[in-house]
């Protein structure tokens, strides 16, 4: 019976082309149109890490006193001093912990040819942390951190330029002058967003690309290399020395907490710094602090852009139109074959029939306006690719890419929005008076 | 008139003049913000830098061997720069304006150095700064040769003299008694103003573009001493192309030992810089046509159908004396009903998004007049979109009437 449905509904469609197209297209631009902005703010509020993100953690302190005086979490510095970070990592509560900071540094590459080159400082646990999978190779030991020793960790991309089909590990790199030993090369890692730092021109760093070398942190420290951005003004930085004991915030500090004994442990230790950096008169407040593991983190910070959102709440009000369109038509046509309908209700279909039958001709609707709409979909985002002149391996790239969960979303929405766009011109073309209606022609 | 007869025929069809009034208000709910959003992107994106930017480009260089004291060798890129011919005049400078990191310098409001009142952003720049830029200077002098002095990463001092843009004289002296006056810095240090230029804007676009402290930036007599810094290069208008070309020839003759990166025209940075909001602009515009099309078709379809229904009682008034337009006239003044109820819902739809909307986003509060004339572009478009269903309506003839009886 079914079958039968599907072939009158296509018979049907067939009779009025124009009308069909119309109903068709507004259900195709409207998924389209909403498709292309879900992605975006879909793939920008995904989970970065999501086997791990509840024991990840990231505390906060305040250093500037505002937090403390206001009690107002959301204006907690996003990131460390070195004095606390070192605090941290000296007390070594978590199963793992990272102090961590971006730096830029010339690259010479062995065939000749000088780049800059972006780069974190970071300590070994970072990668068994945050899952960082490794192409050949492997982290540098915990020691080495102690050592200072003169390791590196890089990336696909930067293995693949500096020595094109060869082995990396093992080789020397020079970063800034100096020579690194590879100790490791990344598989490509791209997670979105990038949770562990946040911070660059607000939350964007959210956003940014992964860096493609990792260097101890403790060895970044001894050789002075300088990040773009110290967190506070220039007053009080003036020296190396200085800048290391001030309370600018530049380092962002992770902490992998596996259960809630971790997480109580830690939790009491973060109270107890507070009041001591009270009673040790560092600073004149007993500091407010915080705890977030990274969904929370990234909810925190904000770091979808609320245009992004905005961009999806137009898009979704966008749909609607198009389906209250859509309802209109399927009303028009529906109506315009009451006849027909009468004819069946006299022949002995019951309603429930009608109303079977009519909303197979709307899951047809659905069908081709789905495929219409992730046609267009797909468009749409190439077009915004190319707007922002970005390529497809990029994170942007990645934040307007099509995957299969998007395309049976699309699908799904499609039919399920048609549907229940068909439900009431259905549910009233099934009420038809047969009666009335045959006798009126 | 006949309006109580087509509110009658409109009452037997609620359901359909119902969806296109709800469909009218929404699209112009969603266009009307929309419009306004792109309105206020078009704005950023035009905000004057208040540089030549037609006849400017800029380049980083690094030498590859730090030198010790790179002083002399920036010293040397510059004289260069200035030799070439078509070249009127380069600069070495910290930033640029629309991209990269800033210097941000608090300035309090008085000596004490406390309270703070606004963030500024620092240019690092010698003599030749206002011809290298080609700023507009509107009151004082700029900087003299001797008073140019040295300043490293993470040095902190403070010049004798600045220059401020216009922005920074008036918000920190309103009376417009900027010039000569002393300016001071969060925390310690202070500087006479001695010139002001027309704008410039301040690099990168932290906070957003729209951020009030866009044009809040003061220009200090410094050169930047440092390894890794931006030159600027303001050409004579036609040249830019051939001198893009040969001032990196001209750097390398002096040495080759150096990464020279990011040799763009002032043009192409300000294109990226926008790129975000290009984007949004594009996105919104093709948003608002698509909608206003199928709002438009949406009309269309459901009168042609109202036009097939109503084929016999069209044929009847034409029959009774009715003229074509008549006709053409009932349809019209039922689609100004209709999409009149739906501007009106509209409009309240509008403007309370438009709130919604302002608690999100720094965007200009949309004015009632700006929502009417949306209302006025959506009523235009149903009453043209209206008009091929209801001549079709009027070209029915009156026979129709005696059919089928």
């Amino acid at each position: 019976m079914l079958r039968y449905y599907f072939a009158l509904a296509f018979r049907s469609l067939r009779r009025n082309v124009l009308l069909t197209v119309l109903m068709t297209a507004a259900v195709g631009v409207g998924i389209g149109a909403c498709m292309t902005t879900l992605t975006t703010l879909m793939a920008m509020s995904a989970n970065p890490i999501p086997d791990k993100s509840s024991q990840l953690f990231i505390p906060q302190i305040d250093l500037s006193g505002y937090a403390s005086e206001h009690y107002d979490v959301s204006s907690l510095a996003r990131d460390f001093s070195y004095r606390d970070a070192m605090a941290f990592m000296g007390a070594r509560l978590g199963l793992r912990q990272t102090a961590t900071y971006p730096v830029q540094l010339t690259v010479i590459a062995p065939q000749g040819g000088r780049f800059q080159q972006l780069g974190r400082a970071t300590y070994a646990d970072f990668f068994a942390m945050f899952e960082v999978p490794f192409r050949s190779g492997a982290a540098w030991r915990s020691s080495e951190d102690q050592d200072r020793a003169n390791v590196v960790v890089v990336s696909s991309r930067l293995a693949d330029r500096l020595f094109p089909g060869r082995e990396a590990v093992g080789r020397t790199i020079t970063l800034g002058r100096r020579d690194y030993r590879i100790t490791g090369v990344l598989q490509p890692w791209t997670p979105i967003p990038r949770f562990y730092d946040i911070t660059y021109n607000g939350t964007r760093g959210a956003f940014a690309e992964p860096e493609d070398f990792y260097l101890p942190f403790t060895l970044a420290i001894d050789r002075q290399i300088q990040t773009n951005d110290f967190g506070c003004d220039p007053m009080a930085r003036a020296a190396w020395a200085a800048q290391l004991d001030s309370n600018c915030t530049w380092i962002q500090f992770w902490v992998e907490l596996p259960d809630a004994a971790y997480v109580r442990g830690f939790t009491n230790f973060l109270r107890g710094y507070a009041v001591q950096q009270r009673q040790s008169g560092r600073l004149q407040w007993v500091p407010l602090t915080a705890l977030h593991d990274v969904m929370d983190w990234l909810d925190l910070q904000h770091v979808v852009p609320e245009q992004t959102r905005v961009d999806s709440m137009i898009a979704g009000g966008f749909l609607l139109v198009c389906l209250i369109n859509a309802v209109g038509l399927i009303l028009a046509k529906f109506s315009s074959r009451a006849g027909e309908l009468s004819v069946r209700r006299a022949l002995g279909a019951s309603r429930t029939d009608l109303f079977r039958q009519c909303l197979a001709e709307t899951w047809m609707i659905g069908l081709f306006g789905g495929v219409l709409g992730l046609a267009l979909t797909a468009a749409g985002l190439s077009a915004l690719r190319a707007l922002r002149g970005v390529s497809a391996q990029s994170v942007t790239g990645h934040l307007t890419a099509l995957n299969p969960q998007m395309v049976l979303i699309t699908l799904v929405v499609s039919l399920i929005a048609t549907v229940g766009a068909g439900l009431y011109p259905a549910l009233r073309a099934s009420r038809v008076q047969p009666g009335w209606q045959l006798k009126s022609q | 008139m006949e309006l109580l007869p087509i509110l009658r025929t409109l009452g037997r069809n609620k359901v359909g003049a119902a969806l296109i009034a709800l469909q009218i208000a929404v699209t112009l709910a969603i266009i009307s913000n929309s419009l306004s959003m792109i309105q206020q992107r078009v704005r950023w994106m035009d905000r004057p830098t208040g540089i030549d930017e037609a006849n400017i480009f800029s380049l980083s260089n690094t030498w590859s061997a730090d030198p010790p004291d790179p002083k002399a060798p920036i010293e040397a890129d510059l004289a260069a720069l200035r030799s070439l011919p078509g070249v009127i005049d380069a600069e070495a400078t910290n930033n640029t304006p629309l991209q990269g990191y800033e210097w941000h310098w608090p300035l309090a409001k008085g000596s004490d150095h406390q309270q703070f009142t606004a963030w500024t952003a620092i240019y690092t720049v010698d003599e030749h700064g206002l011809a290298a830029y080609g700023l507009n200077l509107v009151a004082g002098r700029w900087f003299t040769a001797s008073e140019i002095g040295e300043i490293h990463l993470r040095e902190v001092k403070f010049p004798a003299a600045v220059v401020v843009t216009q922005t920074v004289a008036n918000a920190l002296f309103p009376q417009g008694n900027a010039l000569g006056q002393m300016l001071y810095f969060q925390h310690a240090g202070s500087s006479r103003i001695v010139g002001i230029v027309r704008t410039m804007q301040r690099p990168g676009d932290a906070e957003g573009w729209g951020n009030p402290w866009r044009e809040y930036c003061v220009f200090t007599p410094f050169l930047y001493v440092n390894n890794g810094l931006t030159y600027v290069v303001r050409t004579a208008p036609g040249q830019q192309r051939a001198i893009m070309r040969a001032a990196p020839a001209k750097l390398r003759e002096i040495t080759h030992e150096r990464i020279i990166q990011d040799v763009e025209p002032f043009s192409e940075i300000r294109f990226r810089a926008h790129r975000g909001n290009r984007s949004t602009v594009m996105m919104l515009g093709a948003l608002s046509t698509l909608l206003l099309a199928i709002t438009a078709f949406g009309v269309i379809g459901l009168t042609m159908y109202w036009v097939g229904q109503r084929r016999r009682q069209i044929g009847m008034r034409r029959a009774l004396g009715a003229r074509r337009v008549d006709i053409l006239r009932y349809f019209h003044t039922e689609n100004l009903l209709i999409a009149g109820t739906g501007c009106l819902l509209g409009v309240a739809m509008g403007l309370g998004g438009n709130t919604w909307l302002a608690q999100r986003l720094e965007i200009a509060r949309m004015t009632l007049l700006y929502a009417c004339s949306g209302a006025l572009i959506v009523l235009v478009l149903c009453q043209l979109a209206v008009l091929w269903p209801a001549l079709r309506a009027a070209s029915v003839p009156p026979a129709i009437a005696t059919r089928g009886l």
